[in-house]
């Protein structure tokens, strides 16, 4: 059994006292990679005590939007550091999106991709294939043949650019049936939003930056809700970020359409006012908007017209932030500081649970990604992916102490709520006592876990 | 006042102790020679990444005659080809012990970056930065407006500010940094302005500026203005759909000889022409008009002179008080005489 393959001391947990998803203190009995047991008053038996009064167990948060910049840009983020970052914030699964270099647009790349993710250990690491070869808006890339491979991809994106051609987009949305993928849209109108800088409006005008409208997203976004309609297929939008883009999300809901949406911690927080600082770690794409927005998004992750919360962590070296502005790159960094963000604006504000949180981070981006062993309950018999959150706990971001190799956290400085005592993949801890512990060792033979989930958690410390 | 980075944030007293500041140093510019000590042993950068004569030869001459040493560092780099980083060019001017930096740059707020990192500790000038600001260029417009206020009241300019004043400000306004920056200090200063621009080329956001809007110059100019302020088109806007064509702009934007003819007919025998510079003669404002009496153009260009020297003088001259405010504005003269006339007597 895979218990035997771990380290003495670190096979077997128990969890003491945690409220599940926020509710009444309960025991989680962690051991050979899944939940043994749940209940009260659960014996150790050997294992590991965790004493976790006070604390929330969550399941395993799994972000559906990751830059890990491996390969090509190893001198922003590696799939080690980035998945570091990712442990570190609570998550247990992370989606890399394809615009790496050479893009992830074929089976190869993928399969790289899946590789150095499992060599770090940190997390599940799931690479997105892109949607058109090069992310070049022309032709498709071999979406089946990234579908077949080991790294089994369903989300497909070309994230960082939009497929603005109507004819490919559609194609795409219909062609990824075959496999049950899903398109997910990075929505901006190319040339509404040609040299754009920051969200058009007031605090633009002033800045005398070129703007960014918000019909340059919703217009998309309005277009895809009916090509997804129309073709039957499945739509997931990437960046949500305007009030706009909200109304017409619940609207092709309320019509039946499949499309999910996505929220950024920082669209639920930050506003354009920040750009008049001129610093560039402000400078993101979908970029900052107004504040009427970020109540929108709010109440549309709430009441579930967003389904999840993607962090779109985009690190870049500080040379490419400590510039002008129009010459910086657009990104912020966001594994870190994820789960404190949503927990002081969703939480905190009376908008949202636990059981709520746990729905927008885990189960409904696992659900997207159709990660069979990731976002599940957190009972006996289930796959032991957890986190363990102090809600109490207040610290204050310093980019330079964070694993990521980003420094470009627009939350510098902020004193934020919330932290992650521990998290557990697949039955190992990866992160202790809020610090980075050991990775997850998978099995050289280790057969495809998501094409076995049972077996998945036969790994070895 | 430690930099000029923008007009939105002057204050009326700062910004009438610049106005009063370019008085004392236009006089100056009045004598035999031409030239005081104040600045000496002082390094004033002109750092310039984006082409702009006029600009650069106003704050050399300036920095000049308050006998300065001026280094002028053409840095023109472009989004394409990208050199060395703002941040060690400014690195490398500190190094060298630059006191002022004046810098033009074609990205909004590169001056705000200079002001706001470390990289460098001089004092900073924005002498226009992509389409946000150029507040000298205001600064020396409000000059121009003042005395002319002045003459017409028949009171002296120094402590003055513009209170009643129409002003009307025509053209590409979505991408003037000249009009930013003239509608906020035209706003502190107490002046009435009017944007007259085709919907295009006004911002989405414009509405919460302090000013008027209208899509209608004719309609504006009977209403009456005392000084009219033509915006240049810039040429890569003609073929990019802001306007069908040059000629529909100038007859309904352009201050043309019609409209110059009916500033008579509308009684409007004090109105002023103003334009920054450079000129699209034909297109924004026809010959007739940019040569008549009401012209201030060249008077615009000698005043600009003035108020770089004040602005320099003021920033590096070590009185960093911050004035009172305006309702204390004689005590404030008693106070800026004596600092004023320092550089004179040392002469």
């Amino acid at each position: 059994m895979a218990s035997q393959q771990q380290d003495a001391g670190t096979g077997a947990y128990l969890i003491r006292g945690a409220a599940i998803l926020g509710g009444a203190p309960e025991d989680l009995l962690i051991r050979d990679g899944i939940i043994a047991e749940r209940g009260q008053n659960l014996s150790a038996d050997g294992a590991t005590v965790i004493e976790a009064a006070g604390l929330v167990a969550l399941p395993g948060m799994v972000d559906i939007h990751t830059h890990l910049r491996e390969p090509g840009r190893e001198d922003a983020e590696t799939v080690e550091t980035g998945t570091r970052a990712a442990a570190l914030g609570g998550y247990t699964a992370v989606h890399a999106m394809a615009n790496s270099t050479p893009v992830a647009d074929t089976a190869g790349v993928v399969e790289q991709v899946l590789t150095l993710g499992r060599t770090a250990g940190w997390v599940d690491v799931r690479p997105v294939g892109a949607v058109t070869v090069g992310l070049a808006g022309e032709q498709l890339a071999e979406l089946g043949a990234m579908a077949d491979s080991r790294a089994h991809v369903r989300v497909f994106s070309d994230d960082g650019i939009c497929v603005h051609d109507p004819v490919l987009m559609r194609r795409a949305l219909e062609y990824v049936k075959a496999f049950d993928g899903v398109v997910a849209q990075h929505a901006q109108e190319p040339r509404l939003t040609a040299g754009a800088q920051m969200n058009e409006g007031e605090v633009s005008a002033v800045l005398g930056l070129t703007g960014w409208p918000a019909v340059a997203e919703e217009s998309i976004i309005a277009r895809d809700v009916l090509l997804a309609q129309h073709v039957g297929s499945r739509l997931h939008v990437c960046h949500v970020s305007t009030a706009g883009s909200v109304e017409i999300i619940r609207w092709a809901k309320s019509r039946g359409v499949n499309v999910t949406a996505e929220v950024t911690p920082h669209h639920l927080w930050l506003t354009d006012e920040l750009a008049r600082s001129y610093d560039p770690v402000y400078k993101v794409n979908p970029p900052l908007r107004t504040d009427a927005d970020v109540q929108a998004l709010r109440a549309a992750l709430a009441d579930g017209t967003i389904d999840v919360v993607g962090t779109d962590h985009a690190p870049h070296p500080s040379e490419h932030k400590e510039c002008e502005w129009a010459q910086a790159a657009m990104g912020m960094t966001g594994l870190e500081t994820a789960l404190s963000v949503v927990q002081h604006t969703m939480i905190e504000t009376g908008l949202m649970g636990w059981a709520d949180f746990a729905r927008v981070t885990s189960t409904a981006p696992a659900a997207i990604g159709r990660l069979e062993d990731q976002g599940r309950p957190l009972d006996a018999g289930e796959p032991a992916n957890v986190t363990l959150v102090d809600p109490a706990a207040r610290w204050t971001v310093d980019p330079s102490k964070m694993a990521t190799m980003g420094r470009n956290s627009p939350f510098a400085g902020r004193e934020l709520p919330g932290k992650v005592v521990a998290t557990f993949f697949k039955g190992h801890p990866t992160v202790l006592y809020g610090k980075l512990n050991t990775p997850y060792r998978w099995l050289p033979e280790a057969p495809d876990p998501a094409r076995n989930t049972g077996t998945a958690a036969a790994g070895r410390n | 006042m430690r930099h000029l980075l923008s007009t939105e944030d002057l204050s009326l007293s700062n910004a009438v102790r610049i106005l009063d500041t370019a008085e004392e140093m236009a006089a100056v510019g009045e004598r035999e020679v031409k030239k005081l000590p104040t600045l000496r042993g002082r390094t004033v950068v002109n750092l310039f990444f984006e082409d702009s004569t006029r600009t650069r030869i106003s704050f050399e001459a300036a920095a000049k005659r308050l006998s300065a040493d001026v280094i002028n560092f053409a840095a023109k780099g472009s989004s394409v080809s990208k050199g060395e980083s703002l941040k060690d060019t400014a690195q490398t001017l500190s190094a060298m012990g630059a006191d002022a930096v004046v810098i033009r740059h074609w990205a909004s707020g590169a001056p705000h970056r200079l002001a706001a990192t470390d990289w460098i500790d001089a004092a900073v000038i924005n002498a226009g930065d992509g389409t946000h600001e150029h507040p000298t260029q205001a600064l020396l417009d409000a000059f121009t407006m003042r005395r002319h206020w002045s003459r017409l009241a028949g009171t002296p300019s120094a402590g003055a500010d513009l209170t009643g004043m129409r002003v009307a400000i025509a053209g590409d306004v979505l991408h003037s940094r000249v009009a930013r920056s003239n509608v906020w200090l035209l706003r502190t200063l107490g002046a009435e302005v009017t944007l007259v621009a085709p919907p295009t080329l006004l911002p989405i956001g414009v509405e919460k500026w302090p000013c008027t809007v209208s899509y209608d110059l004719d309609e504006t100019l009977a209403k009456g203005v005392d000084a009219m302020m033509m915006l240049r088109v810039q040429g890569e806007r003609m073929n990019a759909s802001f306007f069908p064509t040059t000629r529909e702009y100038s007859r309904r934007w352009g201050f043309d000889d019609n409209r110059l003819r009916a500033l008579d007919g509308l009684g409007l025998k004090d109105t002023i022409i103003m334009h920054p510079g450079p000129m699209n003669r034909g297109l924004e404002i026809s010959s007739a008009a940019a040569d008549s009496p009401r012209s201030t153009v060249l008077a615009q260009v000698r005043n600009g002179v003035s108020i770089r020297m004040a602005a320099l003088y003021l920033l590096l001259s070590g009185d960093t008080r911050e004035p009172a405010g305006h309702a204390d504005n004689t005590r404030f003269h008693t106070a800026e005489n004596t600092s004023a006339h320092a550089p004179k007597e040392s002469h």
